[in-house]
Protein backbone atom coordinates (compact mmCIF):
# COMPACT_ATOMS: atom_id res chain seq x y z
CA UNK A 1 0.00 0.00 0.00
CA UNK A 2 1.21 3.24 -0.97
CA UNK A 3 2.42 5.59 2.27
CA UNK A 4 0.19 8.62 2.67
CA UNK A 5 2.15 11.88 2.12
CA UNK A 6 1.17 14.05 4.95
CA UNK A 7 3.45 17.23 6.73
CA UNK A 8 3.37 17.83 10.48
CA UNK A 9 4.80 20.19 12.91
CA UNK A 10 5.57 19.75 16.39
CA UNK A 11 7.43 21.93 19.10
CA UNK A 12 8.88 20.45 21.77
CA UNK A 13 12.34 20.06 20.17
CA UNK A 14 14.24 20.86 23.38
CA UNK A 15 15.13 17.39 23.74
CA UNK A 16 17.52 18.02 27.03
CA UNK A 17 17.98 17.39 30.31
CA UNK A 18 13.96 17.93 31.17
CA UNK A 19 13.35 16.79 27.63
CA UNK A 20 9.83 18.09 25.60
CA UNK A 21 7.91 15.35 24.11
CA UNK A 22 8.77 16.57 20.39
CA UNK A 23 11.88 14.65 19.15
CA UNK A 24 9.91 10.90 20.79
CA UNK A 25 6.67 11.91 18.92
CA UNK A 26 8.36 12.43 16.09
CA UNK A 27 10.45 9.32 16.37
CA UNK A 28 7.18 7.62 16.87
CA UNK A 29 5.59 9.29 13.20
CA UNK A 30 8.38 8.53 11.74
CA UNK A 31 8.03 4.85 12.10
CA UNK A 32 5.04 4.33 10.63
CA UNK A 33 4.24 2.36 7.98
CA UNK A 34 1.36 4.24 6.81
CA UNK A 35 2.65 7.71 6.51
CA UNK A 36 5.40 9.23 4.56
CA UNK A 37 5.78 12.16 6.51
CA UNK A 38 7.51 15.58 6.64
CA UNK A 39 8.47 16.97 9.86
CA UNK A 40 8.66 20.84 10.29
CA UNK A 41 10.20 21.51 13.48
CA UNK A 42 8.94 24.65 15.63
CA UNK A 43 11.66 25.85 17.66
CA UNK A 44 11.25 28.62 20.76
CA UNK A 45 15.08 28.53 21.64
CA UNK A 46 18.08 28.59 19.07
CA UNK A 47 19.71 26.00 20.92
CA UNK A 48 16.88 23.10 20.88
CA UNK A 49 18.38 20.13 20.17
CA UNK A 50 15.93 18.76 17.83
CA UNK A 51 16.18 21.62 15.90
CA UNK A 52 19.85 20.07 14.37
CA UNK A 53 18.44 16.94 14.20
CA UNK A 54 17.99 16.52 10.61
CA UNK A 55 17.42 13.16 10.29
CA UNK A 56 14.18 13.35 12.62
CA UNK A 57 13.52 17.15 11.59
CA UNK A 58 13.33 17.99 8.05
CA UNK A 59 13.13 22.24 8.16
CA UNK A 60 12.72 24.04 11.61
CA UNK A 61 11.25 27.38 12.23
CA UNK A 62 11.66 29.84 15.08
CA UNK A 63 8.08 30.58 17.04
CA UNK A 64 7.56 33.53 19.25
CA UNK A 65 6.53 32.18 22.78
CA UNK A 66 3.05 31.84 23.47
CA UNK A 67 3.39 34.34 26.55
CA UNK A 68 4.02 36.97 23.72
CA UNK A 69 0.64 36.38 22.54
CA UNK A 70 -1.11 34.23 20.79
CA UNK A 71 -1.78 36.76 17.88
CA UNK A 72 1.93 36.67 17.35
CA UNK A 73 2.42 32.98 17.19
CA UNK A 74 -0.86 32.34 14.78
CA UNK A 75 0.45 35.20 12.11
CA UNK A 76 4.26 33.21 12.30
CA UNK A 77 2.05 29.63 12.13
CA UNK A 78 0.72 31.45 8.77
CA UNK A 79 3.52 32.50 7.57
CA UNK A 80 5.01 28.65 8.15
CA UNK A 81 2.17 27.01 6.25
CA UNK A 82 2.25 28.94 3.27
CA UNK A 83 5.69 27.64 2.65
CA UNK A 84 5.06 23.68 4.43
CA UNK A 85 1.15 23.32 3.98
CA UNK A 86 1.24 21.79 7.31
CA UNK A 87 -1.33 19.10 7.80
CA UNK A 88 -1.20 18.71 11.26
CA UNK A 89 0.19 20.60 14.23
CA UNK A 90 0.72 18.61 17.18
CA UNK A 91 1.71 21.23 20.31
CA UNK A 92 3.87 19.06 22.66
CA UNK A 93 4.22 21.81 25.94
CA UNK A 94 1.71 22.76 28.32
CA UNK A 95 2.42 26.29 28.07
CA UNK A 96 1.57 26.59 24.47
CA UNK A 97 -1.78 24.35 24.53
CA UNK A 98 -4.53 26.83 25.29
CA UNK A 99 -3.45 29.25 22.66
CA UNK A 100 -3.48 26.27 20.56
CA UNK A 101 -7.06 24.72 21.59
CA UNK A 102 -8.34 28.47 21.05
CA UNK A 103 -6.74 28.59 17.56
CA UNK A 104 -8.32 24.89 16.17
CA UNK A 105 -10.86 26.31 14.11
CA UNK A 106 -8.74 29.42 12.52
CA UNK A 107 -5.82 26.90 12.04
CA UNK A 108 -8.31 24.21 10.30
CA UNK A 109 -9.71 27.17 7.92
CA UNK A 110 -5.79 27.34 6.99
CA UNK A 111 -5.84 23.39 6.16
CA UNK A 112 -4.19 22.11 9.65
CA UNK A 113 -5.74 19.97 11.72
CA UNK A 114 -4.86 19.32 15.78
CA UNK A 115 -6.26 16.63 17.97
CA UNK A 116 -5.99 18.37 21.24
CA UNK A 117 -8.50 18.51 24.50
CA UNK A 118 -11.62 20.82 24.43
CA UNK A 119 -11.37 23.89 26.40
CA UNK A 120 -13.04 22.44 29.04
CA UNK A 121 -11.62 18.95 29.40
CA UNK A 122 -7.78 20.73 29.51
CA UNK A 123 -9.19 23.33 31.80
CA UNK A 124 -11.18 20.67 34.20
CA UNK A 125 -7.91 18.60 34.78
CA UNK A 126 -5.95 21.82 35.80
CA UNK A 127 -3.61 20.71 38.94
CA UNK A 128 -5.82 23.97 40.91
CA UNK A 129 -8.99 22.01 39.89
CA UNK A 130 -7.93 18.47 40.83
CA UNK A 131 -10.25 17.95 44.07
CA UNK A 132 -13.44 19.06 42.03
CA UNK A 133 -12.57 17.06 39.03
CA UNK A 134 -12.11 13.86 41.27
CA UNK A 135 -15.24 14.18 42.68
CA UNK A 136 -16.83 14.53 39.35
CA UNK A 137 -15.02 11.32 38.10
CA UNK A 138 -15.25 9.60 41.27
CA UNK A 139 -10.89 9.31 40.98
CA UNK A 140 -9.36 9.49 44.39
CA UNK A 141 -6.96 12.60 44.25
CA UNK A 142 -4.75 14.53 46.92
CA UNK A 143 -5.92 17.42 49.17
CA UNK A 144 -5.04 20.19 46.44
CA UNK A 145 -5.52 24.37 46.73
CA UNK A 146 -4.19 26.97 44.46
CA UNK A 147 -2.50 29.49 46.46
CA UNK A 148 -1.44 33.31 45.30
CA UNK A 149 0.18 34.45 47.60
CA UNK A 150 3.24 32.64 50.75
CA UNK A 151 1.30 34.59 53.26
CA UNK A 152 -1.69 31.78 52.06
CA UNK A 153 0.80 28.99 52.91
CA UNK A 154 -0.06 29.77 56.65
CA UNK A 155 -3.88 29.84 56.25
CA UNK A 156 -3.96 25.98 54.97
CA UNK A 157 -2.63 24.95 58.33
CA UNK A 158 -5.89 23.07 59.33
CA UNK A 159 -6.30 21.74 56.02
CA UNK A 160 -2.78 20.03 54.92
CA UNK A 161 -0.07 18.70 57.10
CA UNK A 162 3.81 18.99 56.43
CA UNK A 163 5.40 17.16 54.28
CA UNK A 164 3.18 18.32 51.54
CA UNK A 165 3.90 19.14 47.84
CA UNK A 166 4.42 22.88 46.26
CA UNK A 167 3.64 23.00 42.65
CA UNK A 168 3.89 24.84 39.74
CA UNK A 169 0.82 25.64 37.25
CA UNK A 170 2.63 23.90 34.77
CA UNK A 171 5.67 22.62 35.77
CA UNK A 172 8.19 21.91 38.89
CA UNK A 173 7.08 19.98 42.30
CA UNK A 174 8.89 20.41 45.63
CA UNK A 175 8.36 18.79 48.73
CA UNK A 176 7.82 21.00 51.33
CA UNK A 177 9.07 19.34 55.00
CA UNK A 178 8.33 22.95 56.30
CA UNK A 179 6.77 26.73 56.49
CA UNK A 180 10.37 27.96 55.17
CA UNK A 181 10.65 25.42 52.77
CA UNK A 182 7.41 25.88 51.18
CA UNK A 183 8.16 29.32 50.88
CA UNK A 184 11.24 29.34 49.31
CA UNK A 185 9.52 26.82 46.62
CA UNK A 186 6.76 28.93 46.71
CA UNK A 187 9.09 32.22 45.43
CA UNK A 188 11.17 29.72 43.37
CA UNK A 189 8.30 28.09 41.18
CA UNK A 190 6.51 31.33 40.98
CA UNK A 191 9.43 33.31 39.85
CA UNK A 192 9.69 30.90 37.03
CA UNK A 193 6.16 29.59 35.87
CA UNK A 194 3.41 32.46 37.41
CA UNK A 195 0.87 32.05 39.60
CA UNK A 196 -1.72 30.10 41.14
CA UNK A 197 0.69 28.03 43.19
CA UNK A 198 -0.32 24.73 43.96
CA UNK A 199 -0.53 22.81 47.50
CA UNK A 200 -1.57 19.47 47.12
CA UNK A 201 -1.28 17.02 50.12
CA UNK A 202 1.94 14.56 50.04
CA UNK A 203 0.80 11.03 49.03
CA UNK A 204 3.71 8.16 50.02
CA UNK A 205 3.73 5.78 47.80
CA UNK A 206 5.56 4.82 44.92
CA UNK A 207 4.97 7.23 41.46
CA UNK A 208 3.33 5.35 38.16
CA UNK A 209 2.54 6.71 34.86
CA UNK A 210 0.31 6.06 31.92
CA UNK A 211 0.88 7.19 28.58
CA UNK A 212 -2.77 6.90 26.80
CA UNK A 213 -4.92 8.14 23.88
CA UNK A 214 -8.52 9.17 23.77
CA UNK A 215 -10.59 9.64 20.34
CA UNK A 216 -12.71 12.58 21.96
CA UNK A 217 -15.87 9.56 21.91
CA UNK A 218 -15.30 8.30 25.36
CA UNK A 219 -12.84 5.41 23.79
CA UNK A 220 -9.19 4.78 24.33
CA UNK A 221 -7.03 4.25 21.78
CA UNK A 222 -3.76 2.76 23.86
CA UNK A 223 -2.81 2.94 26.86
CA UNK A 224 0.65 1.79 28.44
CA UNK A 225 1.30 1.87 32.50
CA UNK A 226 5.00 2.35 33.27
CA UNK A 227 7.05 3.12 36.15
CA UNK A 228 9.73 5.04 36.18
CA UNK A 229 13.13 3.12 37.06
CA UNK A 230 15.72 5.94 37.09
CA UNK A 231 15.06 9.76 37.97
CA UNK A 232 16.76 12.93 37.41
CA UNK A 233 16.92 15.59 39.95
CA UNK A 234 14.55 17.14 37.64
CA UNK A 235 12.28 14.38 38.61
CA UNK A 236 12.46 13.35 35.46
CA UNK A 237 12.81 9.32 34.00
CA UNK A 238 15.90 8.72 32.77
CA UNK A 239 14.56 5.13 32.25
CA UNK A 240 11.40 3.34 33.22
CA UNK A 241 9.57 0.07 32.33
CA UNK A 242 6.27 -0.87 30.91
CA UNK A 243 3.68 -2.46 33.93
CA UNK A 244 1.04 -5.45 33.58
CA UNK A 245 -1.39 -3.94 36.33
CA UNK A 246 -5.06 -3.96 34.80
CA UNK A 247 -6.22 -1.80 37.98
CA UNK A 248 -3.83 0.94 36.15
CA UNK A 249 -5.44 0.75 33.02
CA UNK A 250 -8.91 0.50 34.11
CA UNK A 251 -8.66 3.94 35.51
CA UNK A 252 -7.17 5.14 32.28
CA UNK A 253 -10.24 4.11 30.48
CA UNK A 254 -12.47 4.95 32.82
CA UNK A 255 -11.33 8.84 32.65
CA UNK A 256 -11.03 8.93 29.12
CA UNK A 257 -15.11 7.30 28.89
CA UNK A 258 -16.07 9.67 31.52
CA UNK A 259 -14.26 12.78 30.36
CA UNK A 260 -14.51 11.85 26.65
CA UNK A 261 -10.64 12.95 26.46
CA UNK A 262 -9.27 13.34 22.99
CA UNK A 263 -5.80 13.51 22.02
CA UNK A 264 -2.90 12.50 24.18
CA UNK A 265 -2.55 12.53 27.96
CA UNK A 266 -0.35 11.47 30.59
CA UNK A 267 -1.93 10.37 34.00
CA UNK A 268 0.67 11.14 36.79
CA UNK A 269 -0.90 8.26 39.76
CA UNK A 270 0.84 7.65 43.08
CA UNK A 271 0.74 3.80 44.26
CA UNK A 272 0.16 3.96 47.88
CA UNK A 273 1.60 0.51 50.26
CA UNK A 274 -2.33 -0.39 50.26
CA UNK A 275 -2.22 -0.29 46.51
CA UNK A 276 -4.27 2.43 46.18
CA UNK A 277 -3.83 4.53 43.27
CA UNK A 278 -4.48 8.47 43.94
CA UNK A 279 -3.92 10.88 40.95
CA UNK A 280 -1.71 13.22 41.25
CA UNK A 281 -1.98 15.46 37.59
CA UNK A 282 -3.20 15.05 33.76
CA UNK A 283 -0.90 16.26 31.44
CA UNK A 284 -2.89 16.93 28.41
CA UNK A 285 -0.62 15.65 26.28
CA UNK A 286 1.93 12.80 24.76
CA UNK A 287 4.66 12.62 27.57
CA UNK A 288 8.53 12.65 26.89
CA UNK A 289 8.66 8.52 27.39
CA UNK A 290 6.08 8.32 24.86
CA UNK A 291 8.32 6.45 22.51
CA UNK A 292 8.17 3.60 25.05
CA UNK A 293 4.79 2.99 24.44
CA UNK A 294 6.24 2.78 20.58
CA UNK A 295 8.47 0.13 21.61
CA UNK A 296 6.67 -1.76 23.42
CA UNK A 297 4.07 -2.17 20.43
CA UNK A 298 1.46 0.80 20.84
CA UNK A 299 2.43 3.53 18.24
CA UNK A 300 0.54 6.72 19.63
CA UNK A 301 1.90 9.72 18.09
CA UNK A 302 1.23 7.73 14.95
CA UNK A 303 -2.35 7.01 15.89
CA UNK A 304 -2.70 10.63 17.57
CA UNK A 305 -1.76 11.93 13.84
CA UNK A 306 -4.51 9.30 12.44
CA UNK A 307 -7.12 10.63 14.67
CA UNK A 308 -6.47 14.57 13.55
CA UNK A 309 -6.45 13.59 9.76
CA UNK A 310 -9.63 11.47 10.40
CA UNK A 311 -8.21 8.27 9.55
CA UNK A 312 -9.41 5.20 11.42
CA UNK A 313 -7.45 3.91 13.85
CA UNK A 314 -8.24 1.04 15.40
CA UNK A 315 -7.65 0.25 19.00
CA UNK A 316 -4.78 -1.14 20.46
CA UNK A 317 -5.30 -4.06 22.29
CA UNK A 318 -2.05 -5.20 23.78
CA UNK A 319 1.35 -4.30 24.55
CA UNK A 320 4.74 -5.81 25.74
CA UNK A 321 5.25 -6.01 29.57
CA UNK A 322 8.95 -5.39 31.00
CA UNK A 323 9.90 -3.17 28.19
CA UNK A 324 12.62 -0.47 29.42
CA UNK A 325 13.70 2.79 27.94
CA UNK A 326 16.89 3.87 29.24
CA UNK A 327 17.64 8.38 28.55
CA UNK A 328 21.21 9.01 27.36
CA UNK A 329 22.36 11.97 26.48
CA UNK A 330 25.11 12.64 23.42
CA UNK A 331 26.84 15.61 21.59
CA UNK A 332 26.04 16.50 18.12
CA UNK A 333 28.44 18.60 16.28
CA UNK A 334 26.86 21.50 14.21
CA UNK A 335 28.51 23.87 12.17
CA UNK A 336 28.24 27.29 13.34
CA UNK A 337 26.30 28.49 9.83
CA UNK A 338 23.21 26.21 11.09
CA UNK A 339 23.08 28.09 14.20
CA UNK A 340 23.37 31.47 12.59
CA UNK A 341 20.45 30.51 10.14
CA UNK A 342 18.32 29.64 12.96
CA UNK A 343 19.70 32.78 14.99
CA UNK A 344 18.62 35.33 12.36
CA UNK A 345 16.78 34.15 9.72
CA UNK A 346 14.62 32.33 12.40
CA UNK A 347 14.56 29.13 9.63
CA UNK A 348 16.79 26.05 9.49
CA UNK B 1 2.05 -19.16 50.68
CA UNK B 2 1.79 -18.60 46.95
CA UNK B 3 4.04 -16.74 44.67
CA UNK B 4 2.43 -13.71 43.26
CA UNK B 5 0.43 -14.03 39.69
CA UNK B 6 2.67 -12.99 37.13
CA UNK B 7 6.01 -13.42 38.13
CA UNK B 8 9.09 -13.93 36.08
CA UNK B 9 11.79 -16.11 37.10
CA UNK B 10 15.14 -16.55 34.57
CA UNK B 11 17.23 -19.48 35.35
CA UNK B 12 20.07 -17.34 36.18
CA UNK B 13 17.80 -16.12 39.55
CA UNK B 14 16.48 -12.49 37.69
CA UNK B 15 13.25 -12.07 39.20
CA UNK B 16 10.49 -9.63 37.68
CA UNK B 17 7.44 -8.53 38.47
CA UNK B 18 5.58 -7.14 35.87
CA UNK B 19 2.84 -5.21 37.80
CA UNK B 20 5.63 -2.82 39.81
CA UNK B 21 8.65 -3.13 36.97
CA UNK B 22 10.47 -4.00 40.33
CA UNK B 23 13.03 -6.54 39.86
CA UNK B 24 15.59 -8.23 41.98
CA UNK B 25 18.13 -10.85 41.59
CA UNK B 26 18.49 -14.49 43.52
CA UNK B 27 21.51 -16.33 44.37
CA UNK B 28 21.11 -20.06 43.41
CA UNK B 29 19.56 -20.76 47.18
CA UNK B 30 16.87 -18.02 46.44
CA UNK B 31 16.40 -19.88 43.16
CA UNK B 32 15.94 -23.30 44.59
CA UNK B 33 13.51 -21.83 47.40
CA UNK B 34 11.54 -19.89 45.21
CA UNK B 35 11.27 -22.95 43.20
CA UNK B 36 9.73 -24.52 45.50
CA UNK B 37 7.08 -22.28 46.75
CA UNK B 38 6.21 -22.01 42.41
CA UNK B 39 5.62 -25.99 42.77
CA UNK B 40 3.09 -25.33 45.82
CA UNK B 41 5.65 -26.80 48.35
CA UNK B 42 4.67 -26.11 51.60
CA UNK B 43 7.19 -24.52 54.48
CA UNK B 44 8.06 -28.57 56.24
CA UNK B 45 8.99 -29.43 52.79
CA UNK B 46 11.16 -26.99 51.69
CA UNK B 47 13.30 -27.09 55.39
CA UNK B 48 13.28 -30.77 54.53
CA UNK B 49 14.54 -30.86 51.11
CA UNK B 50 16.93 -28.29 51.81
CA UNK B 51 18.49 -29.64 55.36
CA UNK B 52 18.61 -33.13 53.50
CA UNK B 53 20.67 -31.74 50.52
CA UNK B 54 22.79 -29.29 52.52
CA UNK B 55 25.10 -28.97 55.86
CA UNK B 56 22.53 -26.57 57.62
CA UNK B 57 21.17 -27.50 60.63
CA UNK B 58 16.76 -27.10 61.49
CA UNK B 59 17.07 -24.42 63.51
CA UNK B 60 19.31 -22.49 61.26
CA UNK B 61 17.67 -22.64 58.05
CA UNK B 62 14.27 -21.76 59.40
CA UNK B 63 15.84 -18.56 60.88
CA UNK B 64 17.56 -17.86 57.50
CA UNK B 65 14.19 -18.81 55.73
CA UNK B 66 11.60 -16.36 57.53
CA UNK B 67 14.31 -13.53 56.89
CA UNK B 68 14.12 -14.94 53.14
CA UNK B 69 10.06 -14.91 53.31
CA UNK B 70 9.54 -11.86 55.12
CA UNK B 71 11.71 -10.01 52.27
CA UNK B 72 9.70 -11.55 49.35
CA UNK B 73 6.32 -10.50 51.26
CA UNK B 74 8.03 -6.96 51.74
CA UNK B 75 8.16 -6.73 48.52
CA UNK B 76 4.79 -8.30 47.45
CA UNK B 77 6.63 -11.68 45.83
CA UNK B 78 4.70 -13.53 47.75
CA UNK B 79 0.88 -13.79 49.30
CA UNK B 80 0.11 -15.85 52.00
CA UNK B 81 0.94 -15.71 55.50
CA UNK B 82 4.01 -17.58 54.86
CA UNK B 83 3.81 -20.52 57.50
CA UNK B 84 1.72 -22.90 55.78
Amino acid sequence: MEKIKVTIAASGLNNIDSPGPGIPVIRGIRDSKDFDVRIVGLAYENLEPGAYMHELVDKTYKVPYPSEGSDALMERLKVINEQEHIDVLIPNFDSELYTFIKAENTLRDIGIQTFLPTMKQFEERHKSNLPEFGKKYQVKVPFSKPISSVSDIEKLKDDIEYPFVVKGKFYDAYIAQNKEQASMYFNRISAKWGLPIIIQEFIKGTEVNVVALGDGNGRTIGAVPMRKQYITDKGKAWGGITLDDSRMLDLTHHIISQTRWRGGMELELIRTDKNEFYLIEINPRLPAWVYLAVGAGQNLPEALVKLALGLPANPFTNYETGKLFIRYSYDMICNLDEFMKLSTKGEL
Amino acid sequence: MQLKKNIAISDTGFLFDPSTGDSFTLNPMGIEILGMIKEGKSQAEITSHITSMYDVVESAFERYFYDFISMLKHHQIIEGNGEN
